[in-house]
This record gives structure tokens, C-alpha cells and sequence, in this order.
């Protein structure tokens, strides 16, 4: 009896230290996608996840989300079986299906829509790794109406604006050398709570090295915490600071000019038009005083060519957003930082053959037709994809989308204004969601199929744009669990069913990577082994050389501080300030980020990130609290600009991190569907309250933070009963 | 020897990192800790200082913990680890009502006291505790202050730090850079 | 503003905002120690003084008492124990700094004492049972001709479990409301107290009532002194500890506090038993149970509360 607890002589045992096996992997819980070691006992079950030492992406140290990647596995709530939809008693619910029954009904409605509408009729929203195996199956099918959420509500305007100014995307990850600047400007970038891990442990090393850091951002982010400078910036300014930033730089003659004269054209045209918009001007606009703007723009100098003025990565903002991404590139050729130590390198990737299989077929339409309105968009635009699927939009009649596969995507949650998602939804004959885990997505589907995880299958070969390029591969580290399957097999089901065989020769997606691997010059067994490979850069230098010419892929082949091309669309050819709508009196900003331990909505409900932090709270400023009698915990309930109610209550949190005319929340909560059970009305969505879109004329960028919305403190929903 | 982990506050981005690892490191039940973040906001808008910080048991040279442990199950070891013995552990707590900080819970299973360890089964192998090994701002050091060259003996020796709550008297082994 | 949160882990129940470590068990444990050192003290003293046949309530009657409440002390501490199933490692060392070591072996050596106490008023505690075994009727004889020498031993040793019942609070310098000197002194008194009340509950001549009444009254005004004075040195001292002391004053426990512990539990009873003594007629057994009442309810106070007071830093 004495010393007879199994429990704890079980643990105790279970403390020494077993032998785990490693697999070689890259993350999945968001898009930087860091190769790792997965470890798993005996029994299968994963126990850890563990940075790849020789990784550049994560140099062995992954970040939480990263490291709590074992929840995406373990979470109970995940999807089990493919699911259909029935109608039980009048009432719409799911029943479970059979793989084949799933796959032959979806085979059987593409068919049917292709035969009515044509294959472009048949819309892919995707996100991720399993959108890739999707687009090969939908371009094989004949379909190009794809779109994707990291692009118009994402990184668009960004690429954009340096494209036209640099002939370059700035691509993920981006080419910002971090490590070794000497001065780093955040413009509502904030790292530390945008977890994209190198550039987190870049800028770390960056604090090592005594650089200055420069944060724009109305509120005190952590970065602005780590910061020499913080400019508490009044919302939606940015382009005015920036403007007064060339404007001093030019004025007092601190810009490279070496580097102008020799890569840049438009300059003088540029010296014209920031003349007039003087630090004092700004002051009035930004509330930053004139003072501490000539000083931060004589820290960059200073520090020129070793000077980062940060792309900044979600910035679809206020609607000028490409303008605003402009004001950046500019501000970089200004100091002379791309292509420089400390500044922006020239990133290098390794093309990844592709497996043979049939051309596809040309599609009649397609994204880029859907999104003609917006002359430079180089993606699909999601919002404009949905607006095809509702017949009194004006685009229906000539690309009418029908049906819809929804895969890695949370559209409830990442897409903004949900009227417009429920309108596209109501009219579409088809949906068909591949997902992990029961999010809100998948209650608008017809047939929901359950995705094993990035830890139980293969995916392609990541060869992403770095300072050498690199590979890595995911090889499953354990079975699927329950009757999931990877989105490779699934693409081929479907494919198979369509006729597409010839698209999918294989019978195992690892014989395609072990092809891709050959000819790469490397094998499976290798990978297995290494995990990351790493490739000498064929493309020369890093960083421009002294003596040599660079040609900028741009049509001048030269940095366009003006844009030719912009104003023969008739843009702004520079940037220019606009005015954006202030919160009318009893209103607030909504302000909304990242928190480190989450991603989007995907991981609220991830058992060992969720234990982290369970709920998003209003972030609320003292004097807000004092006029509406706010405490600590309290909980409140939102209204926007356009009347929506938020379903659920968030509490407050009262913190001076926080202007008194905004509010901030993290992105990613408020689920409403009560099947995860530990995110279910944890926590207000963001999305819900983004009614109010700015589009982006010049690429269709759907700009979210020009929302307001007003604090109630009584539960809006409470229905009298008598 | 005498272990010690010294966290540069200045870099620490209170991405709870640390905290993860250590749950999928020690088994740590989910809903409980060994480490944990704290945020100290201070000043008004715009003049608001931040300090995050990650705590864990300090290892206190002076322990409170392992004076008050009435069987020997909390313990201090060569390095100046302290530790648990759970099959000596009575779960009589003690030891928990008496640490200052708060370190220590009682494993839910169990039913005896856990806490940080310092990772003691990976220093055993030359690893460093799991929470260092993937802190991402690499903002956490850990060595051997006994050794006047190590890291972070160089580290307390040129930088400004402090310990936490060193009026309690437990000459924590903990250092935050400040 | 200055704000202090928890961005991650240690939204622990468990842990904050309270410990809980410690529930009710805890308390009534206190209290029960408490009041078998002051019997078992009082009991000795009388047999040292040779005064057992004038205050024969204390000696016999009342003695019946600690054996009792150590036990059920014991099974309280036990159950309150994560680990229960490995208290036995409690007796495998004697570990000098730690008052629940010491606690565990004062209890070991007092409790069995507590029952051979007992045992030896057997006959006349119970005249009407026989002892079955001779070799118990001579155990019997011995332990009744070893009354005086455990009476000796008892006397330090029921000090010493009265001040480890405040200590083992006390020792805690990692919660501000238990870590001040007076605890062991203020709970010793307050087990007295209790002592005190428990004999006078049971006394069945005036004599023996009016000197526990006199001793007793003495008790509660030192203590009300010692609860003054804890207070006035939480009041002098730091942040933590004059947040501490406002739980007690104006906070959370005020009503148990100051209602029960000190006005029901003390005042009331104390001017009671003053007027019993001046003959004025009171039933004696309404201040005997209020005092009683009021130190169990202190030492439930004092253990919740002091486990939400917590260091700052
Ligand atoms: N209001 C608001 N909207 C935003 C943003 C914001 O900050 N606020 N951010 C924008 C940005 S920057 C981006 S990039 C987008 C991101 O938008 P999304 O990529 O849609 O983001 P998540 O909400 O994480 O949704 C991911 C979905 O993929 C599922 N999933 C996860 N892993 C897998 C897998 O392995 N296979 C499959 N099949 N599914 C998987 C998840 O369960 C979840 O349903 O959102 C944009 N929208
Ligand atoms: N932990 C974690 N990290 C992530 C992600 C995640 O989900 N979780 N997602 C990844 C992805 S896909 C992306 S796109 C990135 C996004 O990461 P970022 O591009 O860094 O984030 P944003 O959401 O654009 O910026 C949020 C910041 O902008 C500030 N802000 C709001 N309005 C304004 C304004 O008018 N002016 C200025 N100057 N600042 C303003 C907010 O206060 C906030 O601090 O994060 C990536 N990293
Ligand atoms: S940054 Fe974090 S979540 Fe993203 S891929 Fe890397 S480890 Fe995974
Ligand atoms: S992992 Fe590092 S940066 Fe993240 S919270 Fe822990 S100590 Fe801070
Ligand atoms: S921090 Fe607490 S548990 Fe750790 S050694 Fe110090 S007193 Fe003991
Ligand atoms: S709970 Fe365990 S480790 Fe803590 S004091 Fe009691 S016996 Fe010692
Ligand atoms: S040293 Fe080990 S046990 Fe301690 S907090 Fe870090 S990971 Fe956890
Ligand atoms: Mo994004």
C-alpha cells in the first residue's frame, strides 16, 4: 500500500527519457513555413516539434505557434470523417459520409456545372499548403478562378507598390537584412507579435548590435516597446509622415545621391512635389511633432544604406494602400537601402521541376478577367471572385461562378464584409471545404472534407526566396488520425473521378517529391535525413556592387520614384496624403493584430496555444474607461458604423497601450461554431465588425481599418421573455 | 558550479514560447505552468514603458522551499538545482505556500509538487533547458556563474540587472537585463 | 496608469489569484492542535500543583478532549495532503527548519502521551468497565504512578504544539499576512483561549468554572493585545503587508474578522465572563462556545486569507 500510486510511479517512469523518432517537416501553422523535427514515441503520438538547426527560416528555434504545432495534431475537436449535408426535420445539418460518397458527389457537381457553365464556373479560395494540390487539380480541370485571402486582404498592395517602383515583389520571406541594419522603421509593422520568425530573431540580433529602431504605430506594440523611436502616430497618416520624411531628406540633402542619380529616374519630380509637405505640415496631420520627425529621418540617414523602412506585410488598410507601400519603396531609394548591406538583399530561390503531366487546358475566364476593374492586381481578388457568384453584381453575367472549393481558409473570418460572403454563399449551387478542423467555414459547406494534418503527410518541396536558396520537405510524421486525408489525395480523387488521370501519375504524392528531389540533385532518403538543403546562390551578389550596373526590372529598368506607368492609369504618379474618415463622437477606431502564440483563427482552438491565451480582449485606454465606467474584465459587446452587434462579448482590458480614439483586438477569435469546443464565444471576431471596406482602385486591396464602433455595455441580445 | 539563466529583457517579446516548449519538454499538463510571461505596463499614453518577462523557479540559493519541505522531497543539488523528488513528496504544500513567486503547482495526477527543473534531465546530455534552446529572440542565457568567462557570468558582469523580489531574501538564480 | 498582467500560463486556479492550496482542513487542524495544547497544558500544570482534586474536570473530563481532537487534526492534515498515500516519508527525517517536520514529530510524541493521559484516569473515568487483562490493569497502575513525569513532559511540549500551530503560518515569508512573529505567540494564546473555554464548558463546580473564567478572561485580553499589536506592525510595514492587513480591515474577511473573531469571539465572551466572575448570573456555557467559535473561525480566516496575500514584485 505505502508507495502504491500508479499514476505517479507511471509518470515518474515516464520521465526518462525515451526514444523519439524524428521527422523531418516544415511548420504549417502559418506561412514562413520553418522546417522542423517532429518527435514521436512508440505509441505515434507527437510529443514535440522541434526547430531544424540548419534552417534559415528558423535557424532551430521556432516560434510558439511553431512549437504548440503538436495541438494541431492532438486537438479532439478536429474533423473526423467527410461530412454531408442533410436536411433532418426542416432542419440543415451534417451527417457523416463515406470517402468515395463524398468524392463521387463532388465529382458529380463539377461535372454537371462544367457541363452548364463551363469548368471557369467552378471558383477555388485557398490558403496554404493543400492549395496548391487544388490549383494543379482546378487548372488541370480547366478553372483559373482562383483567389486567395494573403493576397487582397494581405500582402497585395505591398507587391504592388514595390513593383512598380523596383520591378520586384517583395515576396515572402522577405528580403529585409534585418540582422545586419543599423536602423529599422516599422510603419504598423510589429514584430514580436507578427511571430514571422526570422525576421523576429533578426531584429533581436539587430537590438544585439546597438541598432536604432523607429516604430510608427498608434499603438505602443511590443516593438514600439524595444524602440529608440515610437511615433505614436494618429491612424490612417502614414503617408503624410513619409511625405515629410522625403522632405527632409531631400531638404537637408541627406538622401543617397550617388545612388539616386545612378539607379533611380523621376527625381526631380519627386524633390517637386515634397516640397511643400514640410515636417510643420505633417505635424498638423500625423500629430507627430516636426521635431522628432527631422529627428528619426536623420537617424535613417545616418544609418543609410544600412536602413530598412519595412514593407510591412498586412496593409490593406485604408484603401490607398498601394500608395502607401509606394511612399516605402521610395523612401528606401531615397536612403539607397535595396540591394544594400542592412538594407534589402537579392533574394534567391531554387525552381522546383515540375512533375510532368499534360498542359492544362486555357480557361475562357479567370481570375485576372474578374479582376480587370483593378489594372494592376496580380492575384485573385477574393472579394471580387465572391461578387461573381451573386447574378445582380455586374460581373456575374460574364463570369458566373457556381461553385466553390474552400480549402485552408477561414473566408468568415479572413475575407471581410460578411453580408457580401453570405449573399455569394446563398447563390452558389456547390461548396466544398477541405479543412482541419470544424471552423465557420465549413458550416456553410455541402460537403466538408477532413484534411489530415501538415504532421501526417507530404506536401511540395518548400523553396522559398532567401539569402541562399534552400529546401525543405514535409515527410508525415505519424498516421492520419481518424478517417482524414491529405489534400494530395484528395486532388487526385477528385482528379481521378474527373478524368484526370493523366494529371496524377502517381500513386503516392512521395514519388513526386522523390522525382523533384532527383533532379534537384538531391533524394528522398537524403531529406529524410537532413531535413533542409541548402544551395549555393547562382544569381551573384547579394547585395548591388561597386563598379557594376544593375538593371531594375521596371520598364525605365531604373527605381521609378515616379511612375509613368501609374499615372497612364490615372494614379497619382507619387503619393499624395488623402483624408480618411475619423470616428464620429461616441465611436472608436477598431484596431486589430496579431498576438504571438496565434495565428489568425486557426489556432484558437489548438489545445496547447489556447491554454496560452483563450480569448481576445478590447484593448481600451484609461480615459475611454473613465467615460464609460469600463473595469478590467468586464465584459462588452461592439456595434459598428453600419449597426452590426457583435454575436459574442469580449472583456476589456484598460491599458495605456492604446490611443484614446481606437480600440484593439487581436485577430482570430470569436468562433461561432460550438463544435471547437475550447474557441467556441471566446472572444469578439474582428471580421464581423469590418463592414466598411476601402477597396484599393489600383489592385483591389480590401482596406479593413476604417471601421468605428461604439461599446455596449448591456448584452445586446438578451431577449425579454414575459 | 552554479547554474544560473540570465533573460535580457530589452529583447524578450513575451511570445510565451518558452512556455510551450516546457509543456511538450516536461510533459507539463495542459492548464499548467512551470514558466510563465508577465507584462508590466507603466506611464500614460504616449509615455508607456513595457517589460515582459518570463519567470520560472528561480532556483533560489537561499530556498525557502526546500527549508520548509518537511520530508527532503524538495532538494538542492550539485549546480544548485532545486528539485522534487515526487515519490518522497507528501503534497503537504508547503513548499508552495512558501515560494515568493508562486513557481511551484501541484501536478494535477500526480498529487505531488512540480516545477521548473532547469531542465536538469537535458543538462544531463549537454542540452541547454528547452525553454532557451527555442526562445526565438535567443533573449535567454544559461550557465554557469561559478565560471567567471561564461556568458552570462560576462553578461552580469557588463549589464545592468536586477532579480525578482530580492528583499524576500531568496538570492534568486534567475537575472533579468534591464 | 501602471498595470501588471499575466500574458501567458499561471491562469492557473490552482495558483492565481489565489493559492488554494490549503482548504478548510488546514484550519480546523490549527484550531484543534490549539485547543489540545491548551487542555493538555492546563491539565499538566494542575497535576504538577498537585491540584488535581480540586479541578477534576481538567485533569479527567476535559482530557478526553485532545486525544480526540489530535486525531481528528490528523486525519484533517492527512486529507488535506496530495499525496497521502506517502505521509509515512513525514517520519524517515527530522528536518530542524521546517515547522511541518517538527509539527509532525511534536505529534507523534504528543498525541500517544494525550491518550496514556487518559488512560490513566481509566478507572475512574469509567468505573463501571472492567479491564479485561491483568497486564493492562498493571499498565494502568504504571502510567497512573508516571502522571507527574508526563505532566512534566507535556508541559513544553503542549507550548510548543500551541506556538507551531501560529508558526507553521508564520514561517511563510512568502505571504505577507502570515509572515509576522506574533502568529506563534497570538495562536498559542488563542489555543489557551480555547483550552480555557473547553474546560469551563465542561466543569461541573463553580470553583474550577471561576478560575478558568478568570484565566481565560487573562487570554482574551492578551490576545485581543497580540491581535492589536499584529496589526499595527502590518500597518508600519510594507506595501504587501498593509495590503494584507486591509483584507483583515475593510476588505474581504472584515465580517469574519472583526464580527465574528473579535467581537463574538473575544469582546463579547470576555465581558461575559467578567460578569460571571463579579456574580453576576451568566450561563457559562454562552461564552465558552463563542470563544471556541471565534478560534475556529480565526484559524480559517488566517489560512484562506493569508493565502491571498502574495509578495509583490
Ligand atoms: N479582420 C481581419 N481579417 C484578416 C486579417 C486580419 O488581421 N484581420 N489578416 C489577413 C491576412 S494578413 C491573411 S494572410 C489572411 C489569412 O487568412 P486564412 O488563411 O484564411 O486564415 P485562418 O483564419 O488561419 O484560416 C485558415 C483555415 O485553414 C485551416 N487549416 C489549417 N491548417 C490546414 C491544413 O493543413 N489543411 C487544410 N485543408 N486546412 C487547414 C484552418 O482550420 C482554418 O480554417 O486573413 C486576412 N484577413
Ligand atoms: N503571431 C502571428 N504572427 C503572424 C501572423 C499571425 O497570424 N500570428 N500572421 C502573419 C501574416 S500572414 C501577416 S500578413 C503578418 C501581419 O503582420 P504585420 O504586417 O506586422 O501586421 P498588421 O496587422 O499589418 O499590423 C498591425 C499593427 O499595425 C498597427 N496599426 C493600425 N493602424 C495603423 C495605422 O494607421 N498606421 C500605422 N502606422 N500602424 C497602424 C496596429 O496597431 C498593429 O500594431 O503577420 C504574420 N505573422
Ligand atoms: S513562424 Fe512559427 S508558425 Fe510560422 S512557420 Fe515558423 S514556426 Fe511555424
Ligand atoms: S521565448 Fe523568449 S522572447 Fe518568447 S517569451 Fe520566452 S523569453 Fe520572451
Ligand atoms: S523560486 Fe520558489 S520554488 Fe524556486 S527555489 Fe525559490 S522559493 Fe523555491
Ligand atoms: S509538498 Fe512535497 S515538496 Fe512540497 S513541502 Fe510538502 S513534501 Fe515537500
Ligand atoms: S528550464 Fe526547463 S523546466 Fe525550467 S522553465 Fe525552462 S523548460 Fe521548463
Ligand atoms: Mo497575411
Amino acid at each position: 500500500a505505502f508507495g502504491g500510486n500508479s499514476i505517479l510511479n507511471e509518470l515518474v517512469a515516464e520521465n526518462i527519457a525515451k526514444k523519439l523518432k524524428k521527422t523531418a517537416t516544415y511548420c504549417e501553422v502559418c506561412f514562413w513555413k520553418c522546417a522542423a523535427w517532429a518527435h514521436s514515441d512508440e505509441q505515434g503520438n507527437i510529443k514535440k516539434i522541434i526547430g531544424n538547426d540548419i534552417d534559415p527560416h528558423c535557424n532551430g528555434r521556432l516560434c510558439p505557434r511553431g512549437t504548440g504545432g503538436i495541438g494541431m495534431y492532438s486537438d479532439e475537436d478536429r474533423l473526423k470523417t467527410p461530412l454531408i449535408r442533410t436536411t433532418i426535420d426542416g432542419e440543415q445539418t451534417f451527417r457523416e459520409a463515406s470517402w468515395d460518397e463524398a468524392l463521387d458527389l463532388i465529382a458529380s457537381k463539377f461535372k454537371q456545372v462544367k457541363d452548364t457553365h463551363g469548368a471557369e464556373s467552378i471558383a477555388l479560395l485557398k490558403h496554404g499548403s493543400p492549395g496548391k494540390h487544388l490549383e494543379h487539380l482546378f487548372k488541370a480541370y480547366g478553372s483559373d478562378t482562383i483567389a486567395e485571402p494573403a493576397y487582397a486582404q494581405c500582402r497585395g498592395p505591398r507587391e504592388t507598390g514595390f513593383a512598380l517602383t523596383y520591378g520586384s515583389w517583395v515576396g515572402s520571406p522577405e528580403p529585409t537584412d534585418i540582422r545586419d541594419t543599423k536602423c529599422l522603421v516599422l510603419i504598423g509593422s510589429h514584430i514580436g507579435e507578427n511571430m514571422h520568425n526570422t525576421q523576429v530573431q533578426e531584429m533581436s540580433d539587430a537590438i544585439d548590435n546597438g541598432a536604432t529602431i523607429i516604430t510608427v504605430d498608434p499603438r505602443f506594440s511590443t516593438a514600439a516597446s524595444k524602440s529608440q523611436h515610437w511615433l505614436a502616430i494618429k491612424p490612417a497618416t502614414d503617408i503624410a509622415l513619409m511625405l515629410a520624411w522625403m522632405n527632409v531628406l531631400i531638404e537637408e540633402e541627406l538622401y543617397d545621391k550617388e545612388y539616386v542619380d545612378k539607379y533611380c529616374t523621376g527625381f526631380n519630380q519627386l524633390r517637386d512635389h515634397v516640397l511643400n509637405f514640410t515636417p510643420e505640415w505633417a505635424y498638423g496631420i500625423t500629430t507627430i511633432k516636426p521635431a522628432e520627425i527631422r529627428k528619426t529621418a536623420r537617424a535613417m540617414a545616418n544609418a543609410a544604406p544600412s536602413v530598412i523602412i519595412h514593407p510591412g506585410r498586412h496593409v490593406t488598410w485604408y484603401g490607398d494602400d498601394s500608395q502607401r507601400a509606394r511612399a516605402m519603396a521610395i523612401l528606401n531609394a531615397l536612403l539607397g537601402s535595396w540591394g544594400r548591406r542592412g538594407g534589402f538583399y537579392f533574394k534567391e530561390s531554387l525552381k522546383v521541376p515540375k512533375f510532368p503531366h499534360p498542359k492544362y487546358p486555357e480557361p475562357k475566364w479567370g481570375w485576372q478577367d474578374i479582376g480587370k476593374k483593378f489594372p494592376l492586381a496580380q492575384m485573385g481578388i477574393t472579394t471580387e471572385v465572391m461578387k461573381c457568384a451573386i447574378p445582380t453584381e455586374e460581373n456575374h453575367e460574364k463570369y458566373p461562378v457556381k461553385a466553390m472549393m474552400i480549402a485552408g481558409t477561414n473566408i468568415t473570418k479572413s475575407i471581410p464584409n460578411k453580408k457580401l460572403l453570405e449573399d455569394a454563399i446563398e447563390n452558389l449551387e456547390f461548396i466544398v471545404v477541405l479543412d482541419t478542423m470544424p471552423m465557420d467555414v465549413t458550416g456553410y459547406a455541402d460537403i466538408v472534407l477532413p484534411e489530415c494534418t501538415y504532421l501526417e503527410r507530404y506536401d511540395d518541396i518548400r523553396s522559398s526566396p532567401n539569402r541562399e536558396p534552400s529546401i525543405a520537405v514535409r515527410i508525415p510524421a505519424v498516421k492520419p488520425k481518424y478517417d482524414s486525408k491529405p489534400g494530395w489525395w484528395v486532388a487526385k480523387q477528385i482528379g481521378e473521378r474527373l478524368g484526370l488521370s493523366e494529371y496524377f501519375k502517381f500513386d503516392d504524392y512521395e514519388e513526386v517529391i522523390e522525382w523533384q528531389l532527383n533532379k534537384l540533385g538531391t533524394s528522398l532518403e537524403e531529406m529524410k535525413k537532413i531535413g533542409v538543403k541548402q544551395f549555393p546562390r547562382k544569381s551573384g551578389s547579394l547585395y548591388l556592387e561597386e563598379g557594376k550596373t544593375h538593371e531594375f526590372a521596371t520598364e525605365s529598368g531604373k527605381i521609378e520614384l515616379y511612375s509613368n506607368q501609374l499615372k497612364s492609369l490615372g494614379f497619382d504618379p507619387i503619393p499624395v496624403f488623402t483624408k480618411h474618415p475619423e470616428p464620429p463622437q461616441g465611436f472608436y477606431r477598431l484596431n486589430y493584430g496579431r498576438a504571438p502564440m496565434h495565428t489568425f483563427s486557426r489556432t484558437a482552438n489548438n489545445p496547447n496555444l489556447n491554454d496560452l491565451m483563450n480569448e481576445n480582449k478590447l484593448w481600451v485606454n484609461p480615459k475611454v474607461a473613465r467615460i464609460l465606467d469600463l473595469k478590467t474584465g468586464q465584459k462588452v459587446w461592439l456595434r459598428n458604423q453600419d449597426k452590426v452587434t457583435s454575436t459574442f462579448p469580449i472583456k476589456v482590458r484598460i491599458t495605456e497601450r492604446i490611443r484614446w480614439d481606437s480600440v484593439y483586438m487581436v485577430h482570430g477569435f470569436g468562433h461561432d461554431n460550438k463544435k471547437l469546443t475550447k474557441a467556441f464565444g471566446k472572444g469578439i471576431n474582428d471580421t464581423q465588425m469590418i463592414t466598411k471596406v476601402a477597396v484599393d482602385p489600383i489592385m483591389g486591396g480590401t482596406g479593413m481599418r476604417g471601421n468605428f464602433v461604439e461599446i455596449l455595455t448591456e448584452n445586446p441580445h438578451k431577449t425579454v421573455t414575459i | 558550479m552554479r547554474y544560473a539563466m540570465v533573460i535580457d529583457t530589452l529583447k524578450c517579446v513575451g511570445c510565451s514560447d518558452c512556455v510551450v516548449a516546457c509543456q511538450t519538454e516536461n510533459d507539463v499538463p495542459v492548464g499548467y505552468c512551470r514558466d510563465w510571461i508577465t507584462e508590466t505596463v507603466d506611464g500614460s499614453y504616449p509615455n508607456v514603458v513595457l517589460e515582459l518577462k518570463s519567470e520560472r523557479c528561480n532556483h533560489c540559493e537561499n530556498a525557502p522551499c526546500v527549508r520548509c519541505c518537511p520530508t527532503g522531497a524538495s532538494h538542492i543539488i550539485d549546480g544548485g538545482i532545486v528539485l522534487v523528488t515526487p515519490n518522497e513528496c507528501i503534497g503537504c504544500g508547503a513548499c508552495i505556500e512558501s515560494c515568493p513567486y508562486d513557481a511551484r503547482y501541484s501536478h494535477p495526477e500526480g498529487g505531488y509538487v512540480d516545477k521548473c527543473t532547469f531542465c536538469n534531465h537535458r543538462l544531463e546530455k549537454g542540452q541547454l533547458p528547452a525553454c532557451v534552446s527555442v526562445c526565438p529572440t535567443n533573449c535567454m542565457y544559461f550557465g554557469d556563474l561559478d565560471n567567471p568567462n561564461s556568458k552570462v557570468s560576462r553578461l552580469l558582469k557588463n549589464r545592468k540587472y536586477k532579480t525578482l523580489a530580492p528583499e524576500a531574501g531568496t538570492k534568486p538564480q534567475v537575472y533579468y537585463l534591464i | 496608469m501602471q498595470e501588471e498582467i499575466f500574458v501567458s500560463g499561471r491562469d492557473i486556479p490552482n495558483i492565481d489569484p489565489s493559492l488554494e492550496i490549503w482548504h478548510w482542513p488546514i484550519g480546523l487542524y490549527l484550531f484543534l492542535g490549539g485547543l489540545a495544547a491548551g487542555i493538555i497544558l492546563f491539565a499538566s500544570i494542575v497535576v504538577i500543583l498537585n491540584k488535581e482534586d480540586e479541578y477534576p474536570t481538567t485533569v479527567k473530563y476535559a482530557s478526553i478532549i485532545p486525544p480526540i481532537a489530535l486525531v481528528i487534526g490528523l486525519i484533517a492534515l492527512i486529507y488535506d495532503l496530495k499525496n497521502p498515500l506517502y505521509s509515512w516519508q513525514l517520519y524517515t527525517t527530522i528536518r530542524i527548519e521546517s515547522p511541518m517536520s517538527w509539527g509532525a514529530w511534536v505529534l507523534l510524541i504528543v498525541t500517544p502521551l494525550s491518550f496514556l493521559w487518559v488512560f490513566s484516569y481509566f478507572s475512574e473515568l469509567f468505573p463501571t468497565w472492567d479491564l479485561k487483562f491483568e497486564w493492562l490493569k498493571k499498565f494502568e497502575q504504571f502510567v497512573k504512578k508516571n502522571r507527574k513525569n508526563m505532566a512534566y513532559l507535556l508541559v513544553p511540549l503542549s507550548i510548543i504544539l500551541g506556538v507551531y500551530t501560529g508558526i507553521l503560518l508564520s514561517a511563510f515569508n512568502a505571504r505577507p499576512l502570515w509572515n509576522n512573529a506574533i502568529l506563534g505567540p497570538l495562536f498559542l494564546t488563542s489555543g489557551l483561549s480555547t483550552g480555557a473555554a473547553a474546560i469551563i464548558l465542561l466543569a461541573k463546580t463553580a470553583q474550577e468554572r471561576h478560575l478558568f473564567g478568570k484565566v481565560d478572561l487573562a487570554l482574551i485580553i492578551i490576545e485581543l493585545g497580540l491581535i492589536i499589536h499584529m496589526l499595527m506592525g502590518m500597518y508600519a510595514g510594507s506595501e504587501v503587508q498593509l495590503e494584507a492587513m486591509r483584507l483583515l480591515v475593510g476588505g474581504e474577511f472584515t465580517v469574519l474578522f472583526f464580527g465574528f473573531v473579535v467581537i463574538l469571539g473575544l469582546i463579547i465572551p470576555g465581558i461575559l465572563e467578567a460578569l460571571e466572575i463579579k456574580g453576576y448570573k451568566v450561563p457559562v456555557a454562552i461564552p465558552a462556545l463563542l470563544v471556541l467559535i471565534g478560534g475556529l473561525i480565526f484559524r480559517f480566516v488566517m489560512v484562506e486569507a493569508g493565502q491571498i496575500t502574495r509578495y509583490l514584485y
